[in-house]
Protein backbone atom coordinates (compact mmCIF):
# COMPACT_ATOMS: atom_id res chain seq x y z
CA UNK A 1 0.00 0.00 0.00
CA UNK A 2 1.31 3.41 -0.94
CA UNK A 3 2.05 5.88 1.79
CA UNK A 4 0.08 9.08 1.73
CA UNK A 5 2.08 12.12 2.77
CA UNK A 6 0.33 14.66 4.98
CA UNK A 7 1.54 17.49 2.79
CA UNK A 8 1.46 18.89 0.20
CA UNK A 9 -2.29 18.50 0.06
CA UNK A 10 -3.26 16.79 -3.18
CA UNK A 11 -6.16 15.13 -4.92
CA UNK A 12 -6.04 12.10 -2.63
CA UNK A 13 -6.74 14.18 0.45
CA UNK A 14 -9.92 15.54 -1.08
CA UNK A 15 -11.00 12.08 -2.20
CA UNK A 16 -10.45 10.82 1.35
CA UNK A 17 -12.52 13.70 2.69
CA UNK A 18 -15.28 12.85 0.22
CA UNK A 19 -15.13 9.17 1.21
CA UNK A 20 -15.41 10.08 4.89
CA UNK A 21 -18.43 12.29 4.17
CA UNK A 22 -20.04 9.51 2.12
CA UNK A 23 -19.44 6.89 4.84
CA UNK A 24 -20.90 9.17 7.52
CA UNK A 25 -23.90 9.93 5.32
CA UNK A 26 -24.53 6.23 4.67
CA UNK A 27 -24.26 5.52 8.40
CA UNK A 28 -26.75 8.32 9.09
CA UNK A 29 -29.23 7.07 6.47
CA UNK A 30 -28.99 3.48 7.74
CA UNK A 31 -29.42 4.18 11.44
CA UNK A 32 -31.90 7.08 11.67
CA UNK A 33 -35.57 6.40 12.23
CA UNK A 34 -36.60 10.04 12.09
CA UNK A 35 -37.34 11.01 8.49
CA UNK A 36 -35.63 14.40 8.85
CA UNK A 37 -32.58 12.62 10.25
CA UNK A 38 -32.45 10.43 7.14
CA UNK A 39 -32.57 13.56 4.99
CA UNK A 40 -29.55 14.95 6.85
CA UNK A 41 -27.66 11.82 5.77
CA UNK A 42 -28.74 12.29 2.15
CA UNK A 43 -27.40 15.86 2.20
CA UNK A 44 -24.05 14.57 3.48
CA UNK A 45 -23.88 12.04 0.62
CA UNK A 46 -24.66 14.71 -2.00
CA UNK A 47 -21.97 16.96 -0.53
CA UNK A 48 -19.39 14.18 -0.71
CA UNK A 49 -20.10 13.86 -4.44
CA UNK A 50 -19.68 17.61 -4.79
CA UNK A 51 -16.30 17.59 -3.07
CA UNK A 52 -15.12 14.93 -5.50
CA UNK A 53 -16.42 16.81 -8.55
CA UNK A 54 -14.71 20.06 -7.59
CA UNK A 55 -11.49 18.30 -6.57
CA UNK A 56 -11.26 16.51 -9.92
CA UNK A 57 -12.02 19.76 -11.72
CA UNK A 58 -9.17 21.46 -9.86
CA UNK A 59 -6.52 18.74 -10.02
CA UNK A 60 -7.25 16.64 -13.10
CA UNK A 61 -9.35 18.27 -15.82
CA UNK A 62 -8.72 21.92 -15.09
CA UNK A 63 -11.97 22.73 -16.86
CA UNK A 64 -15.21 24.23 -15.64
CA UNK A 65 -17.26 21.04 -16.10
CA UNK A 66 -16.84 19.83 -12.54
CA UNK A 67 -18.07 23.14 -11.22
CA UNK A 68 -21.15 22.92 -13.45
CA UNK A 69 -21.87 19.39 -12.16
CA UNK A 70 -21.49 20.59 -8.58
CA UNK A 71 -23.91 23.46 -9.23
CA UNK A 72 -26.46 21.07 -10.74
CA UNK A 73 -26.14 18.78 -7.72
CA UNK A 74 -26.73 21.72 -5.37
CA UNK A 75 -29.89 22.63 -7.28
CA UNK A 76 -31.07 19.00 -7.23
CA UNK A 77 -30.38 18.85 -3.49
CA UNK A 78 -32.52 21.93 -2.97
CA UNK A 79 -35.41 20.43 -4.97
CA UNK A 80 -35.03 17.12 -3.15
CA UNK A 81 -35.05 18.78 0.26
CA UNK A 82 -38.18 20.80 -0.56
CA UNK A 83 -40.09 17.75 -1.82
CA UNK A 84 -38.90 15.45 0.95
CA UNK A 85 -39.78 17.91 3.69
CA UNK A 86 -43.23 18.40 2.14
CA UNK A 87 -43.65 14.61 2.27
CA UNK A 88 -42.48 14.64 5.89
CA UNK A 89 -45.06 17.29 6.81
CA UNK A 90 -47.74 15.34 4.97
CA UNK A 91 -46.78 12.14 6.83
CA UNK A 92 -46.88 14.04 10.10
CA UNK A 93 -50.41 15.20 9.35
CA UNK A 94 -51.61 11.65 8.67
CA UNK A 95 -49.65 9.67 11.28
CA UNK A 96 -48.72 12.42 13.81
CA UNK A 97 -45.17 11.05 13.85
CA UNK A 98 -42.23 11.30 11.49
CA UNK A 99 -40.76 7.97 12.49
CA UNK A 100 -40.04 6.40 9.11
CA UNK A 101 -40.86 2.89 10.42
CA UNK A 102 -44.43 3.86 11.38
CA UNK A 103 -45.60 4.92 7.93
CA UNK A 104 -46.38 1.35 6.85
CA UNK A 105 -50.05 1.50 5.91
CA UNK A 106 -49.38 -0.01 2.49
CA UNK A 107 -47.35 -2.92 3.84
CA UNK A 108 -49.02 -6.21 2.92
CA UNK B 1 4.00 22.64 6.15
CA UNK B 2 2.70 25.64 4.22
CA UNK B 3 -0.15 27.71 5.57
CA UNK B 4 -2.63 26.67 2.87
CA UNK B 5 -2.30 23.02 3.86
CA UNK B 6 -2.97 23.93 7.49
CA UNK B 7 -6.09 25.76 6.35
CA UNK B 8 -7.18 22.67 4.43
CA UNK B 9 -6.75 20.44 7.47
CA UNK B 10 -8.62 22.92 9.65
CA UNK B 11 -11.64 22.95 7.37
CA UNK B 12 -11.45 19.20 6.69
CA UNK B 13 -11.59 18.63 10.44
CA UNK B 14 -14.57 20.97 10.63
CA UNK B 15 -16.34 19.02 7.88
CA UNK B 16 -15.64 15.61 9.38
CA UNK B 17 -16.51 16.61 12.95
CA UNK B 18 -19.71 18.33 11.82
CA UNK B 19 -20.75 15.40 9.64
CA UNK B 20 -19.96 12.87 12.37
CA UNK B 21 -21.97 14.89 14.88
CA UNK B 22 -24.88 15.18 12.46
CA UNK B 23 -24.76 11.44 11.84
CA UNK B 24 -24.51 10.43 15.50
CA UNK B 25 -26.34 13.06 17.58
CA UNK B 26 -29.52 11.87 19.27
CA UNK B 27 -30.98 15.36 19.19
CA UNK B 28 -32.35 16.41 15.84
CA UNK B 29 -31.84 20.14 16.46
CA UNK B 30 -28.17 19.54 17.31
CA UNK B 31 -27.87 17.37 14.20
CA UNK B 32 -29.23 20.20 12.05
CA UNK B 33 -26.81 22.75 13.49
CA UNK B 34 -23.85 20.36 13.18
CA UNK B 35 -24.88 19.84 9.55
CA UNK B 36 -24.53 23.61 9.23
CA UNK B 37 -20.90 23.37 10.39
CA UNK B 38 -20.23 20.57 7.90
CA UNK B 39 -21.81 22.48 5.01
CA UNK B 40 -19.86 25.63 5.84
CA UNK B 41 -16.70 23.54 5.91
CA UNK B 42 -17.50 22.09 2.49
CA UNK B 43 -18.02 25.63 1.18
CA UNK B 44 -14.58 26.55 2.52
CA UNK B 45 -13.11 23.46 0.83
CA UNK B 46 -14.66 24.65 -2.45
CA UNK B 47 -13.05 28.05 -1.96
CA UNK B 48 -9.72 26.29 -1.27
CA UNK B 49 -10.11 24.51 -4.61
CA UNK B 50 -10.58 27.94 -6.28
CA UNK B 51 -14.24 27.20 -7.02
CA UNK B 52 -15.43 30.56 -5.76
CA UNK B 53 -18.85 30.58 -7.40
CA UNK B 54 -19.68 27.06 -6.20
CA UNK B 55 -18.57 28.01 -2.68
CA UNK B 56 -20.86 31.05 -2.61
CA UNK B 57 -23.75 29.01 -4.04
CA UNK B 58 -23.16 26.33 -1.44
CA UNK B 59 -23.31 28.92 1.32
CA UNK B 60 -26.43 30.65 0.01
CA UNK B 61 -28.45 27.60 -1.07
CA UNK B 62 -27.50 25.16 1.67
CA UNK B 63 -26.98 27.35 4.68
CA UNK B 64 -29.56 29.95 3.74
CA UNK B 65 -32.19 27.71 2.20
CA UNK B 66 -32.02 24.01 2.90
CA UNK B 67 -30.96 24.29 6.52
CA UNK B 68 -33.72 26.77 7.33
CA UNK B 69 -36.13 24.33 5.68
CA UNK B 70 -34.78 21.55 7.91
CA UNK B 71 -35.23 23.66 11.02
CA UNK B 72 -38.78 24.52 9.98
CA UNK B 73 -39.55 20.82 9.52
CA UNK B 74 -38.07 20.03 12.93
CA UNK B 75 -40.07 22.74 14.67
CA UNK B 76 -43.30 21.86 12.86
CA UNK B 77 -43.14 18.15 13.56
CA UNK B 78 -41.49 17.73 16.98
CA UNK B 79 -42.93 18.66 20.28
CA UNK B 80 -40.35 20.70 22.14
CA UNK B 81 -40.60 18.45 25.18
CA UNK B 82 -39.36 15.32 23.45
CA UNK B 83 -36.59 17.05 21.53
CA UNK B 84 -33.94 15.36 23.66
CA UNK B 85 -34.28 11.95 22.02
CA UNK B 86 -35.85 13.18 18.83
CA UNK B 87 -33.42 11.36 16.58
CA UNK B 88 -33.27 7.70 17.69
CA UNK B 89 -30.87 5.31 16.01
CA UNK B 90 -31.34 1.61 15.28
CA UNK B 91 -28.99 -1.07 14.00
CA UNK B 92 -25.82 0.84 14.82
CA UNK B 93 -23.41 -2.07 14.56
CA UNK B 94 -24.23 -3.37 11.05
CA UNK B 95 -24.52 0.21 9.80
CA UNK B 96 -21.11 1.08 11.22
CA UNK B 97 -19.71 -2.08 9.60
CA UNK B 98 -21.17 -1.16 6.21
CA UNK B 99 -20.00 2.44 6.28
CA UNK B 100 -16.52 1.54 7.57
CA UNK B 101 -16.21 -1.05 4.81
CA UNK B 102 -17.32 1.51 2.26
CA UNK B 103 -14.79 4.04 3.56
CA UNK B 104 -12.05 1.42 3.54
CA UNK B 105 -12.66 0.44 -0.08
CA UNK B 106 -12.93 4.05 -1.26
CA UNK B 107 -9.84 5.14 0.68
CA UNK B 108 -7.86 2.21 -0.73
CA UNK B 109 -8.92 3.07 -4.28
CA UNK B 110 -8.26 6.77 -3.95
CA UNK B 111 -4.77 6.24 -2.49
CA UNK B 112 -3.69 3.40 -4.75
CA UNK B 113 -4.88 4.77 -8.08
CA UNK B 114 -2.13 6.61 -9.98
CA UNK B 115 -4.15 9.72 -10.70
CA UNK B 116 -3.04 11.82 -13.61
CA UNK B 117 -2.06 15.22 -12.31
CA UNK B 118 -1.91 18.19 -14.57
CA UNK B 119 -0.33 21.49 -13.74
CA UNK B 120 -3.56 23.33 -13.41
CA UNK B 121 -2.97 27.05 -13.11
CA UNK B 122 -4.17 28.54 -9.86
CA UNK B 123 -7.62 29.64 -10.81
CA UNK B 124 -8.85 33.15 -11.24
CA UNK B 125 -12.50 33.94 -10.84
CA UNK B 126 -14.77 31.31 -12.38
CA UNK B 127 -18.06 33.18 -12.65
CA UNK B 128 -17.44 34.34 -16.21
CA UNK B 129 -16.46 30.84 -17.39
CA UNK B 130 -19.39 29.27 -15.57
CA UNK B 131 -21.87 31.65 -17.14
CA UNK B 132 -20.54 30.91 -20.60
CA UNK B 133 -20.54 27.14 -20.00
CA UNK B 134 -24.07 27.16 -18.60
CA UNK B 135 -25.47 28.97 -21.62
CA UNK B 136 -23.51 27.14 -24.31
CA UNK B 137 -22.33 23.59 -23.57
CA UNK B 138 -24.69 22.84 -20.71
CA UNK B 139 -27.74 24.76 -21.85
CA UNK B 140 -30.02 21.70 -22.16
CA UNK B 141 -29.43 20.33 -18.63
CA UNK B 142 -29.67 23.90 -17.36
CA UNK B 143 -33.13 24.37 -18.85
CA UNK B 144 -34.30 20.90 -17.80
CA UNK B 145 -33.12 21.68 -14.29
CA UNK B 146 -35.05 24.93 -14.17
CA UNK B 147 -38.25 23.13 -15.23
CA UNK B 148 -37.55 20.46 -12.60
CA UNK B 149 -37.09 23.14 -9.96
CA UNK B 150 -40.41 24.72 -10.88
CA UNK B 151 -42.16 21.33 -10.75
CA UNK B 152 -40.56 20.59 -7.38
CA UNK B 153 -41.71 23.92 -5.95
CA UNK B 154 -45.30 23.42 -7.13
CA UNK B 155 -45.27 19.83 -5.87
CA UNK B 156 -43.94 20.86 -2.46
CA UNK B 157 -46.65 23.50 -2.09
CA UNK B 158 -49.40 21.09 -3.13
CA UNK B 159 -48.19 18.32 -0.84
CA UNK B 160 -47.56 20.31 2.31
CA UNK B 161 -50.83 22.26 2.15
CA UNK B 162 -53.45 21.25 4.66
CA UNK B 163 -56.56 19.65 3.21
CA UNK B 164 -59.31 22.23 3.42
CA UNK B 165 -62.90 20.94 3.41
CA UNK B 166 -64.85 22.11 0.40
CA UNK B 167 -67.66 24.53 1.23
Amino acid sequence: MKQLALFPVGLEHFLLLGSALLALGVYCVLTRRNAVGILVGVELILNSANVNFVAFAHYVTGSIGGHVAALFIIVLAAAEAAIALAIVLSIYQSFSTIDATHADTMRG
Amino acid sequence: MPLSDLVFYLFAAMVVVGAAGAAISQNLVYAAFLLLAALFGVAAIFAWLSADYVAITQTIVYVGGILVLFLFAVMLTNRITDARHSNPAVGKRPAALVSLGLFGVLAYVSIETPWKHFDVPAGGETTHLLGQALLSTYVLPFEVLSVLLLAALVGAVVMSRKETPKP
